[in-house]
C-alpha cells in the first residue's frame, strides 16, 4: 500500500508581530496600525482539516484615553484570491430539478475570514461597511451582467453569501482579536479545511469610536504541499501525459491483479 | 483513514473507497460485466463532483477489463477484428460525447444529464433483464427446458449492406451496425464513465447473433480501448481524472473480481441476471429519487469561466 502514510494535520506558521519603536519626541501623531507576518507563505499539507491562523499587530500612536475606555476596535480579514462564480438556482421542471436561473459574479474573493474586537454591528453603522466593503454580509459582489433586475441580483448575491458560508469559506470570528496590552494585538482568523491555494490578502482596519482611521495589509501565499500537490499540477501542466499515465496505472493494475489472484 | 484527493479535492477514507472497489469488483467478476456503471453513481453518492466521477470511473473500468480480456484472449474466445470495428465507432462516439460533456458543464446541466442518462437506460435495461430472467426462472421451475435463441436466424440487421466477414465469430454481417454499436457504446462511455458492457453485450448477442462465448472477451476488449482513450480525453480536455481515486478503486476491485468470480459460479444463469437486474434498479431507482425529491438547498456555486 504504497502512499497511506500518516498525514498530520500541520499547518507550520510561525508570525510575528512588527513593533515600532515608540517615538516620544513629536507631538500627537495620528494613529495608524500595523500587522506582520513572519513568513509570507503556508504550506498545508495532504490531510489538512482547518486551522487557527493568528496574526499579531500594533497600533501606532493609540491615544491612551481612548484605549482605556476601549473605544479602538479591529477587523482583521483574510481574503482569498479572487475569482469569477457562477450562482445557479435549481427549479422544478416537469417534476425534475434543473438548473434553471444563473447569476455570474466578477472577483468574488473565494475565501473570507474575519475576526473582530466586537460584533461587527456593535463596532460601526452598516453604511461603513458597505463603503469599505468589509464583512461577509456587505463584502461587495459585482454582477457580470449588470443589466439584471436588482432583485434578482439581490437574490443571487445573499444564496452565494449563504453558500459561501455553509462552507466554511466565509466565517467570522467575533472576540477573535484581543489587545493583548494598549497597542499590541492577536487576530484569530479560521482557516477552513478547503481553503483555496493561491495569494491571500490580510487587512487590518482600525477603528476608533465608530470611525475608520486606517488599514493596513499583508500578503500571504498559501500552498499545498507533497506528494498530492505534484499530481494536482502534473495533471493541469502536462494533462496528456498524466492521461498516458492513469491510462498506464489501470493496466498495469488489471494485469498485476490477474497475476496475483490468478485463476486459469 | 482520511487521504486528500489531489484532483476531486475533498478529503475521503481510504478504506470506504477499497471497500467500495472491492464490493464492485466483487459483483463484477459475479455477473461478468466492467462494473462502471456501479462505480460511478457511488462516487456521486460519496460526494465526489459527478465530472470526476465520470473520468475516474473510465480509468477505473480499463483496469478490471484488462484483466478480463487477458483471461479470455488465451482462451482464444475474443474476435479481434469484430473487437477493431466496434473499437472504429467507439471512438467516434467517445470524441463526440466528450464535446457534448464539456458543453454541458458548461451550460450547468452535466450533473442532470448524467442523472437522467443513468436513470433511463439502468431503468431499462435492469427493467428488461428483471422480466427475462423471472421467466426464465418460472420456466425451470415449471420443468419446461429453455428455450434458446438459435444462430443463424437473420433480422433486418443482415440485410444492410458493406458486408464484412469475421471469423472467430462465425459472422458475415454488414459493418454498419457494428460501427453503430460502438459508436453508442463510446458517446456513453465518455458521458456516463462506463465501459458499456451492460448493454454491448445483449446487443452483440440479441441483435447481431454473435456467439456467446466470444462476446464477453470481445466486448471487454473494445472496452479497454474506448475506456483509455476517454481518460486521456478527459485528462486532457477537463483535467477531471483522480488517479489516487481510481487507483484505490482498482485496488479494491481486482481483488473483490475474483472472489465474485468464484460466487458467481455457485449460483444458475437465471438466478444472475436475475439479482443483477434487481441491483441495475435499485441504482436506477436511488439516482431517481434525487432527480425528484426536492434537494436541500437549490442554489449551487461553480467556478466560471472554466469548461
Amino acid at each position: 500500500m504504497a502512499g497511506l502514510r500518516a498525514f498530520a494535520a500541520t499547518v507550520s506558521l510561525s508570525l510575528l508581530f512588527a513593533l515600532s519603536p515608540a517615538t516620544a519626541q513629536s507631538p500627537p501623531a495620528a494613529e495608524s496600525i500595523q500587522i506582520g507576518l513572519s513568513t509570507d507563505a503556508i504550506s498545508i499539507t495532504a490531510g489538512f482539516s482547518g486551522a487557527d491562523l493568528t496574526i499579531f499587530g500594533s497600533l501606532e500612536n493609540p491615544d491612551p484615553l481612548v484605549s482605556r475606555q476601549g473605544r479602538y476596535d479591529v477587523v482583521v480579514v483574510l481574503e482569498g484570491p479572487p475569482r469569477p462564480v457562477v450562482v445557479r438556482r435549481k427549479d422544478r421542471v416537469l417534476g425534475v430539478w434543473i438548473n434553471l436561473e444563473s447569476e455570474t459574479f466578477e472577483n468574488v474573493p473565494v475565501s473570507y475570514s474575519v475576526a473582530t474586537t466586537r460584533p461587527l454591528q456593535d463596532i460601526a453603522d452598516p453604511t461603513k461597511y458597505k463603503q469599505l466593503s468589509l464583512g461577509p454580509q456587505n463584502l461587495y459582489m459585482k454582477p457580470a451582467d449588470e443589466t439584471d433586475s436588482p432583485a434578482t441580483i439581490e437574490e443571487f448575491t445573499a444564496a452565494l453569501r449563504e453558500r459561501k458560508a455553509a462552507t466554511g469559506l466565509y466565517s467570522e470570528n467575533v472576540g477573535g482579536v484581543q489587545f493583548l496590552s494598549q497597542s499590541l494585538f492577536r487576530a484569530t482568523v479560521r482557516l477552513a479545511p478547503n481553503i483555496p491555494v493561491g495569494t491571500h490578502k490580510a487587512r487590518a482596519f482600525l477603528f476608533k469610536s465608530g470611525m475608520f482611521v486606517k488599514e493596513s495589509s499583508a500578503q500571504l501565499e498559501i500552498r499545498k504541499s507533497g506528494f498530492e500537490q505534484s499530481i494536482f499540477r502534473v495533471a493541469h501542466d502536462y494533462s496528456f501525459l498524466y492521461g498516458v499515465f492513469a491510462v498506464s496505472l489501470a493496466m498495469l493494475t488489471g494485469w498485476l491483479g490477474r497475476l496475483v489472484f490468478r485463476k486459469d | 483513514m482520511g487521504i486528500y484527493l489531489p484532483i476531486a479535492e475533498i478529503s475521503v477514507n481510504v478504506f470506504v473507497l477499497l471497500a467500495m472497489g472491492a464490493a464492485v469488483g466483487f459483483l463484477s467478476g459475479m455477473f461478468g460485466v466492467g462494473g462502471g456503471f456501479l462505480i460511478t453513481p457511488l462516487l456521486i453518492f460519496y460526494n465526489i463532483p459527478p465530472a470526476i466521477a465520470v473520468a475516474t470511473g473510465a480509468n477505473q473500468v480499463i483496469a478490471s477489463s484488462f484483466s478480463g480480456a487477458l483471461s479470455h484472449m488465451k482462451r482464444g474466445t475474443l474476435d479481434f477484428k469484430l473487437g477493431g470495428v466496434l473499437l472504429g465507432g467507439g471512438i467516434i462516439g467517445s470524441t463526440a460525447g466528450i464535446y457534448v460533456f464539456a458543453l454541458l458543464r458548461r451550460l450547468g446541466q452535466l450533473d442532470l444529464f448524467i442523472s437522467l442518462l443513468y436513470v433511463a437506460l439502468l431503468g431499462t435495461v435492469g427493467g428488461l433483464m428483471l422480466v427475462e430472467s423471472v421467466n426464465a426462472l418460472r420456466a425451470t421451475r415449471s420443468g419446461a427446458a429453455p428455450v434458446l435463441k438459435k444462430s443463424g436466424q437473420h433480422n433486418w440487421i443482415h440485410r444492410l449492406p458493406f458486408k464484412m466477414r469475421f471469423r472467430a465469430s462465425k459472422l458475415f454481417v454488414s459493418v454498419i451496425p457494428v460501427l453503430g454499436l460502438g459508436a453508442a457504446i463510446g458517446f456513453l462511455s465518455s458521458i456516463m464513465g462506463v465501459g458499456g458492457g451492460f448493454i454491448m453485450v445483449p446487443a452483440l448477442i440479441y441483435l447481431l447473433k454473435v456467439p456467446t462465448n466470444v462476446v464477453i472477451g470481445t466486448s471487454l476488449f473494445q472496452i479497454i480501448f474506448t475506456s483509455a482513450y476517454t481518460t486521456l480525453v478527459h485528462a486532457t480536455t477537463n483535467q477531471t481524472v483522480d488517479v489516487i481515486l481510481a487507483f484505490l478503486l482498482m485496488a479494491g476491485g481486482v481483488a473483490g473480481a475474483q472472489y465474485g468470480a468464484k460466487a458467481g459460479q455457485r449460483l444458475r444463469g437465471e438466478q444472475l441476471r436475475a439479482l443483477l437486474a434487481l441491483l441495475v434498479l435499485a441504482v436506477a431507482i436511488r439516482l431517481a429519487i434525487d432527480l425528484f425529491a426536492t434537494p436541500p438547498n437549490p442554489y449551487s456555486l461553480s467556478a466560471a469561466g472554466l469548461s
